[in-house]
């Protein structure tokens, strides 16, 4: 039971950080029908960019808020300058420009920062909490409740304002809401900025927890992907919902199998799903029309 | 002999009944025709009776074996083949190539042969070639066959899928609106080819706006409304059936009446 | 009938001429290894690109069936004692069947799905080697014996030249063979509209999956060739990044163009070799390049240049 408790909770930390990354792939893929491999990068960036400037001696809220503000720049420029220059391109043409862009991103973090793994300081302490026999981190309940924060804001946004509207437009139909007056280029640049955003405080949340370096944006992106493919690309809902399920699948794996293994169960039990569901579990079954 | 029968079909998309209890006979050899407004499900009835769709209801004989559910290559390999309203082109092949494609089903390499061009893939190409030029020039496109299938005009590439269709050599034709879109000169030309083909006794069964084409060359029409059918006989009796005049008149405005029956 | 086939195989002829003339002109063995890393690179990029670029399906864990190859080769003899050249053969036919299996359940998926399956399929792949470290030697990899053929051993970049360069173009020209044959126009026709395809009689699943096979095969004799020559293997050789990698030098090279695929294994290749000097600014390089190719040439170096020339001649 105590055990059990134990893998719930780690699972769901780590699946609340893979919703984010898979929420940041499911609005850039809303808006464009991109698939942006560099959102792995936007995480590493958060965490590393928060490390370097609280070393530098600015105090961690501030640090942390930079690193947001640095990483959403980076996704906007991103667009300015990769995506939006190659507009109609195919999309295993935009899959490498990401792909290009997640190295590139890579390389200069490794400049910029350096090769070491680093950590920050949870911000409630150290101390894990007694509960049910199981010892749970502090670190685990803030990445739950900013998870849960920001998915819930990003859904006031759709829902609740006007832009989230055009967004929502966009997604539906880009022609449609180019003639209703959207902006629709406007609407994939917002959608990089915040998929940025998200990703950077994915980063921060996780880097107490996980440690950070200047590669550690790959796997999360694969996790990520495959997290937002698994509950069917497109879904908001879909992308929660995966990223926690992996999470959890990932915590049992490691506890009952082999912590060796955790990845590969996670990535078999994604393989299953969508050979037998192959629109994922959110996706709509779709009739091809001729 | 019937080489064609329908029992029943039915199918809906989330509540749109898309074919509703249809039932169908054609004769082989003749030139049976489904008319109807947009939206009547005409090309819906293609897409079951290829195999594209899966019906809810209903069963498809064709000649004289039930194949409801089999799958579009199943159904090809029997003898049925089709061309689209929407065109499905394979646009990085040229025009030749499209169609030697068509002839698919009949060439007989395995892929170890392919490999390493075995003889026989060369003589199967050279084949291949010669059938599918042919298959052009039934359809007057012969001299375009090493153009990029992308550079022929709409007109042209409804006829290119026509040849390519007939490289399969079928015993059933399914032509979904083959004149939309063309010129007079080139309805025409569609007119003469579905003439020639019913001459080699291809049965064929024509989806058509344009009603001149479609009383000219039926044996037999099909009235389909919202998914149901609403009339079928010759042309003259679908043309004197008060209820078709005003599915036409009543539905889609007096445009396409006039197109129909002025 | 000959002028045919002589059109057909040129671009076979012209490479293979190069290969043979280009020695010539190497200042040093170091370049026989560049040359040799090129071909056995060209020679799995030839058949993700018979999947990728002719029958439209995309794989994201291609290096998976590379891993197959390479540790066939290493795996064979260490622990079983089986000659490596045997172990070549039998690890091709081992990622023809694991493709043959996985195949169809996976090539039903369509576009990014199909993506995410190939993907997961490579990652389970690398993550197995990673971790049998008994028979695998673990994240530090093994050592490959080397090829010994009736008595005589393989070594020397020199010997790899010629054995690498013919390989690729044998399997240069059967690719070249199998798109100018009924089961290449299947794919082809595939890559453009399934439905059509299908309506045509084509068994599409069955053409798929056979070209998967193909492929993977491709992969893993590339994969043994490059144990072979290296003399160790790590399973980075299955890894993600090597997937992509190979993904990146059939686009880059042009998607459908068979001689692209070599034109992008040369780029990718020399390339990073050419960067080294640049320390620690080769991966911001590298991805620069990446991103400045497709943004300008996306439909690939060969396809784009043969475009600019034919638009010139008119
Ligand atoms: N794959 C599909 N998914 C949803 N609705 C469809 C699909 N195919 C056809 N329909 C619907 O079925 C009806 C008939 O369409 P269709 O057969 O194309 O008509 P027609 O060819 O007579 O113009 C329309 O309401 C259309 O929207
Ligand atoms: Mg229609």
């Amino acid at each position: 039971m105590a055990e059990l408790l134990q893998f719930i909770s780690s699972g769901l930390t780590v699946g609340a950080i893979y919703a984010l990354v898979a929420l940041g792939f499911t609005l850039i893929y809303k808006a464009s029908d991109i698939i942006n491999f560099a959102q792995g990068e936007f995480v590493m960036l958060g965490g590393m960019t928060t490390v370097f400037v609280a070393m530098a001696g600015v105090p961690l809220p501030l640090a942390a808020l930079i690193a947001v503000v640095a990483t959403t720049a980076t996704g906007l420029a991103l667009h300015r300058f990769a995506i939006e220059p190659a507009r109609g391109a195919s999309p295993v043409v935009l899959i490498m420009i990401t792909i290009g862009a997640s190295i590139f991103l890579r390389g200069v973090a490794q400049i910029v920062f350096d090769r070491r793994f680093h950590s920050l300081p949870p911000l409630l302490g150290a101390d894990p909490i007694q509960l049910g026999g199981a010892a749970i981190l502090p670190q685990s309940l803030v990445v739950l409740a900013s998870a849960t924060a920001i998915v819930t804001l990003l859904w006031l946004f759709v829902d609740r304002t006007l832009l989230g509207k055009a967004v929502i437009a966009t997604a539906a139909n880009r022609l449609a809401a180019r003639l209703i007056g959207v902006d629709t280029r406007r609407v994939v640049a917002l959608s990089f900025g915040i998929s940025a955003a998200i990703g950077a405080v994915a980063g921060i949340l996780i880097t107490p927890i996980a440690l950070t370096s200047y590669d550690a944006g790959t796997l999360l992106a694969l996790k990520g992907f495959a997290a937002a493919m698994l509950g069917g690309i497109g879904s908001a809902a879909g992308a929660v919902v995966g990223g926690v399920l992996i999470g959890l699948m990932e915590a049992f794996a490691a506890g009952y199998v082999s912590s060796n293994y955790k990845d590969a169960v996670a990535f078999l039990i994604i393989l299953v799903v969508l050979i037998s569901i192959p629109q994922g579990l959110f996706g709509r079954a779709k009739v091809e029309r001729v | 002999m019937m080489i064609l029968e329908v029992e029943r079909l039915s199918v809906s998309f989330g509540g749109v009944r898309a074919v509703d209890d249809v039932n169908i006979s054609v004769e082989a050899g003749q030139v049976f025709s489904i008319i109807g407004p947009n939206g009547s499900g005409k090309t819906t009835l293609f897409n079951l009776l290829s195999g594209v769709y899966t019906p809810d209801h209903g069963v498809i004989r064709f000649a004289g074996e039930t194949v409801t559910d089999l799958e579009p290559d199943r159904l090809a390999r029997r003898g049925l083949s089709r061309t689209f309203q929407n065109l499905q082109i394979f646009s990085r092949m040229s025009v030749l190539e499209n169609v030697m494609v068509g002839h698919h089903r009949h060439e007989d390499t395995g892929i170890l042969a392919d490999l390493v061009h075995w003889p026989s893939v060369r003589r199967q190409n050279a084949a291949t070639r010669e059938l599918a030029l042919a298959a052009l020039a039934r359809v007057g496109l012969a001299d375009e066959a090493r153009l990029a299938s992308t550079s022929l005009s709409y007109g042209a590439l409804k006829r290119l899928e026509i040849a390519r269709a007939l490289a399969s050599d079928p015993k059933l034709l399914l032509l979904d609106e083959p004149a939309a879109g063309c010129n007079p000169i080139e309805t025409q030309e569609i007119d003469r080819v579905i003439r020639s083909l019913i001459k080699d006794g291809i049965t064929v069964m024509l989806v058509e706006h344009d009603m001149r084409l479609v009383m000219n060359i039926s044996d037999r029409v099909h009235v389909l409304a919202r998914g149901r059918t609403l009339a079928e006989g010759t042309p003259e009796e679908v043309r004197s059936n008060a209820a078709v005049v005003e599915a036409y008149l009543g539905d889609h405005g007096s445009k396409e009446a006039t197109r129909a029956f002025g | 009938m000959v002028s045919l086939v002589q059109t057909r195989l040129m671009p076979a002829i012209v490479i293979a001429a190069l290969i043979v003339v280009l020695p010539a002109f190497f200042p040093s063995a170091y370049y026989y290894r560049i040359g040799v890393l090129v071909f056995i690179f060209a020679l799995a990029v030839v058949g993700l690109n018979l999947l990728m670029g002719f029958a439209g399906q995309v794989s994201l864990g291609h290096a998976g069936f590379l891993g197959i190859g390479a540790y066939s080769v290493a795996i064979g003899p260490v622990h079983f004692g089986v000659p490596s050249w045997l172990c070549l053969f039998g690890g091709a036919a081992l990622s023809g069947v694991v493709a043959f299996i996985v195949g169809r359940p996976i090539l039903k998926l369509k576009g990014h799905y199909l993506a995410v399956a190939t993907l997961g399929l490579g990652l389970l792949l690398a993550i197995v080697l990673t971790n049998e470290a008994r028979w695998t030697g673990g994240p530090d990899g093994m050592s490959v014996p080397r090829l010994v053929l009736f008595g005589w051993s393989a070594r020397g970049a020199t010997t790899w030249y010629w054995i690498a360069g013919a390989t690729f173009i044998v399997a240069f020209v059967l690719a070249l063979n199998l798109m100018d044959s009924p089961t290449g126009r299947a794919l082809r026709a595939i890559h453009d509209s399934e439905i059509a395809a299908r309506v045509l009689g084509i068994d599409v699943a069955r053409k798929k999956v056979a070209i998967f096979v193909i492929s993977a095969m491709y992969a893993s004799v590339a994969g043994s060739f490059l144990a072979l020559f290296n003399g160790y293997v790590t399973p980075d050789a299955a890894g993600f990044l090597r997937s992509i990698e190979l993904v990146a030098m059939v686009v880059l090279g042009g998607m459908g163009s068979i001689v692209g695929s070599l034109v992008g294994a040369v780029v990718l290749v020399v390339l990073p070799q050419a960067l080294t000097v640049f320390h620690d600014y080769e991966q911001v390089l590298l991805g620069l390049i990446v991103m400045v190719f497709m943004i300008f040439l996306r439909r690939g170096i060969v396809p784009s240049l043969a475009a600019a020339f034919a638009g010139r001649r008119k």
